[in-house]
């Protein structure tokens, strides 16, 4: 095996096979899927899910929960917009930092409510999520805004090319992707609280007995995921230049569907960004690849489910079952 | 000895500490000193309060107002886990808290990750340094692999490695040898001499009360919570000290030589490459045989498949004269055949659920009431019957797992097993962290077991475990069982010098 392939784990590399397999079949089967313009669409629109998964990831991997980041992320919206009306447009720098601080501070109540009230994540997310979604339906009364700022109307595009198909572009949302990763990535194995995020999800006692700091910790986790989940919902606004309240309805469960299926463990300690990265991958390829061969999206949800349960059925443990039996079995009847 | 000097002769020295926990008084106005460079004993039956007052000290737990402690002549109280390791305090946990995901590397030079400022990773700095505390003990551990991976000695290695990384003045270790062979064991206790020769004071807590002599100067006594008083070992022998940390006596004996019988188990040339070989064995009812031998002999590795937990590769297993094929654990209970594990305390017990429901999970069937629910009277009645025989010190039975001390928890699991009914009890080291009155206690029962007519398997690296407590010994080294001693016809000695071989 080459030394690149032998550092990446057995769930990872499972899913680069299964990727490709779709991938090779609906080049085949379509004449669209394998477009400079078909791809650089999927990864415009995969920016905003892989912000958001490298946000959960993270709090996944300190053993909690969040399933509020997605209303967060459409409160985010409707308050960096309108702030950003206010002071005339602003640029997308101004934009990201806002929406950044504004998802930050949800993320923090959050934690405060998981920390100080030794709450389970789970009940304290979904009803955060209630409380999220209810304020903003609220408050806006189910009204989208489509005057945006000028930045975000004409979108910023950072490379095109024509082609016969029509223009292939990329946006502005796949490099603040880059950069979210980039940053997750290095938080999580390159930074001392990345470690600590790892080991207060493997063995809570444990790190509480070795003087690392729980309350900082989890303030991080969900902190670092509701400014994850802020700027990709400006993103989104970006890609779909316009700010609709529940557009982001039930994203959270995609995402942390694709999480899981890279291998992110529920309940903590374990998860690589690589893993969450091609999870997401894999389900954003199948969606694109139904969608072109013609399938009902109703059709598709259902297939993303059957997905999810075949990969993880599949996973590395399993994985692992099947060889050592093979090997047993070669060593009998070697000796025999 | 000269008694403690409270004008700063100590390192630490604490006085009027208790913890309570709800109804539990964990420990009752406790006086403790150390000093610079000693190795100390903590003793006491299971449940009296060590592993408490060492999270009290290590500022894992907050003592009751009106605590005193001090380091070096400072007032200390208050103090923080993190402000702990700063004075140089470390820990080798009873329950081990290592991080399973982590690799072994990581989990031994954890500290290098620790603190409240950002810091870059320093891999190749933390495989060196786990590498070199390794070699330090004498142990060789494959540095990458996650140490949920391995086997619970070589857990307890990380454990001990993590805690010597730092620079320590003071190590508590809360029971280390529970699971170690006997070279790993040596290879520790010169660890612990070097310690104390360059001024680090040493406070350790075994069951082992050979051990425990062998290697402290003084050994300070608690029972249920109580400070009993610190006494030098110079002097003390194994009687007096159990007299102390009981307030009873105990005499060993071994067994009568007993009538062979017809064998409930009996197994021809069993064989598993890699694990065990040819083995012929077989238990009668009424029998208590004895496997011993080394960690890492294969003795485990027989139980498992025993159990229904893996596959023999060749020779067959007779239950009553009849081939018995196992596909699973469930079939073996289905057979009657217990299992007591040697990593309990993972593999045992759900920890955050109740004693009573950890009780009976073995047995729900028989605590079904009408329309298949769980009747809670008779759960009650069978857990309370359990408990009180095998003398589990517990608050309520409704407590989690996780609040018991951990002998008591090794309670909790043998109940567990003898709730099946079983044909066949096999216990693999079944007094790992037990203290001698509960060892007693649980061999008590063993025996009554044997005689109501149960079939046992005991596996133990404790030579006079087996010794006292079976009928026949079995010695097994490298997966091969090599010979066959019988207690009544043998000495003690000579078993020991065999094993140890
Ligand atoms: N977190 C807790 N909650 C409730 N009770 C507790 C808790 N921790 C310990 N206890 C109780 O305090 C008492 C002392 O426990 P401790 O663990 O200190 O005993 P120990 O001397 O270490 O015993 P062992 O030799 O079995 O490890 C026990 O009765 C235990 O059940
Ligand atoms: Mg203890």
């Amino acid at each position: 095996m080459p030394e690149i392939l032998r550092a990446v784990g057995a769930t990872e590399r499972w899913l680069m096979v299964v990727i490709a397999v779709i991938c090779l079949g609906l080049s085949l089967a379509t004449d669209t899927f394998l477009t400079l313009v078909n791809l650089f669409d999927l990864l415009n629109y995969s920016a905003v899910n892989l912000i958001f998964a490298a946000g959960l990831l993270v709090v996944l991997i300190a053993g909690g929960i969040d399933i509020s980041f997605a209303a967060a992320a459409s409160v985010v919206q409707y308050l960096a917009v309108t702030i950003l009306m206010q002071i005339g447009g602003g640029n997308w720098a101004i934009g990201l930092l806002l929406a950044g601080l504004i998802g930050f501070g949800l993320g923090a109540i959050n934690a405060a409510l998981i920390h100080h009230f030794r709450l389970v994540s789970i009940v304290v997310t979904i009803a955060t999520f209630n409380l999220f979604f209810g304020l903003l339906m609220f408050f806006t009364g189910g009204v989208s805004i489509y005057a945006l700022p000028g930045w975000l109307s004409r979108r910023i595009i950072l490379f095109e090319h024509e082609t016969a198909s029509g223009w292939a572009e990329i946006t502005l949302p796949v490099l603040v992707m880059v950069v979210m990763l980039a940053a997750t990535w290095f938080m999580l194995r390159r930074l001392n609280f990345g470690r600590q995020l790892f080991a207060m999800g493997d063995n809570p006692e444990g790190a509480r007995r070795l003087g690392i700091n729980l309350g900082a910790m989890h303030y991080l986790a969900y902190g670092w995921l509701g400014l994850c989940a802020g700027i990709a919902g400006l993103m989104q606004v970006h890609y779909a230049r316009e700010v609709v309240p529940n557009a982001l309805y039930g994203r959270e469960l995609e995402v942390l569907a694709a999480v899981v299926l890279g291998g992110a463990r529920l309940g903590g300690g374990r998860g690589t960004l690589l893993g969450a990265v091609l999870g997401l991958a894999l389900v954003s390829i199948t969606q694109n690849g139904l969608n072109l061969l013609g399938v009902s999206p109703f059709a598709f949800r259902m297939i993303v489910g059957l997905i999810i349960l075949i990969a993880i059925s599949m996973s590395s443990e399993t994985l692992r079952g099947l060889t050592e039996g093979l090997r047993r079995r070669r060593i009998r009847e070697a000796q025999s | 000895m000269p008694e403690p000097d409270p004008q700063g002769a100590s390192l630490l020295r604490l006085a009027h500490v208790s913890k309570r926990f709800g109804g539990v008084q964990a420990l009752d106005d406790i006086a403790f000193d150390v000093r610079p460079g000693e190795v100390l004993c903590l003793a006491g039956e299971n449940g009296c309060g060590k592993s408490t007052l060492i999270k009290v000290i290590s500022g894992v737990h907050r003592p009751e107002p009106g605590a005193v402690m001090e380091w070096e002549g400072r007032d200390i109280s208050g103090l923080t886990p993190a402000e702990a390791r700063a004075l140089g305090i470390q820990v080798i946990w009873q329950d081990l808290a290592l991080f399973p995901e982590m690799s072994v590397a990581e989990n031994i030079a954890f500290e290098r990750n620790l603190g409240a400022r950002p810091r870059l990773v320093n891999r190749k700095a933390m495989r060196a340094e786990a590498a070199a505390v390794l070699a330090r003990l004498d142990v060789d551990l494959p540095l990458s692999m996650p140490v949920g991976r391995l086997s619970i000695a070589n857990r307890q290695l990380v454990a001990i490695a993590r805690a010597l990384v730092a620079e320590a003045r003071l190590v508590f270790m809360d029971e280390p040898t529970a699971s170690l062979s006997q070279r790993e064991t040596d290879a520790l206790i010169a660890i612990v001499h070097r310690l104390s020769a360059q001024g680090i004071a040493v406070v350790f807590v075994s069951h082992r009360l050979k051990e425990v002599l062998e290697i402290c100067t003084r050994v300070t006594v608690l029972r249920d919570g109580r400070l009993v008083g610190t006494y030098p070992t110079a002097g003390m022998t194994q009687a007096r000290l159990t007299e102390l940390m009981t307030g009873a006596s105990f005499n060993y004996a071994p067994r009568p030589e007993a009538r062979p019988a017809a064998p409930l188990l009996e197994l021809r040339g069993l064989t598993r490459h890699g694990e065990y070989h040819d083995i012929d064995l077989t238990v009668a009812p009424g029998e208590i045989v004895g496997l011993t031998g080394r960690l890492g002999s294969g003795r485990t590795e027989l139980a498992l498949s025993l159990f229904g937990m893996t596959r023999p590769d060749a020779g067959t297993i007779l239950w009553q004269g009849q081939p018995l094929r196992m596909r699973h654990n469930r079939d073996a209970i289905r057979m009657g055949i217990a299992y007591m594990s040697e990593d309990r305390l993972s593999l045992g017990l759900v920890q955050p659920q109740s004693i009573a429901d950890n009780t009976v999970v073995t047995v729900l069937d028989r605590v079904l009431g009408r329309l298949g629910l769980i009747s809670p009277a008779r759960k009650s009645a069978l857990v309370r019957d359990w408990l009180t025989q095998l003398r589990v010190k517990i608050g309520q039975p409704t407590d989690a797992v996780s609040t018991l001390s951990g002998g008591n928890q090794q309670r909790v699991v043998l109940a567990k097993w003898l709730a099946t009914a079983p044909k066949l009890l096999i216990l693999d080291s079944p007094t790992v962290g037990v203290d001698v009155g509960a060892r007693a206690g649980i061999f008590a029962i063993v025996d009554e077991l044997a005689r109501q007519g149960l079939a046992i398997l005991l596996i133990s690296d404790e030579a006079p475990e087996v010794f006292f407590n079976a009928d026949r010994i079995l010695h097994m080294r490298e997966g091969r069982l090599i010979e066959e001693f019988i207690p009544a016809r043998s000495t003690l000695a000579e078993l020991e010098e065999a094993v140890h071989a």
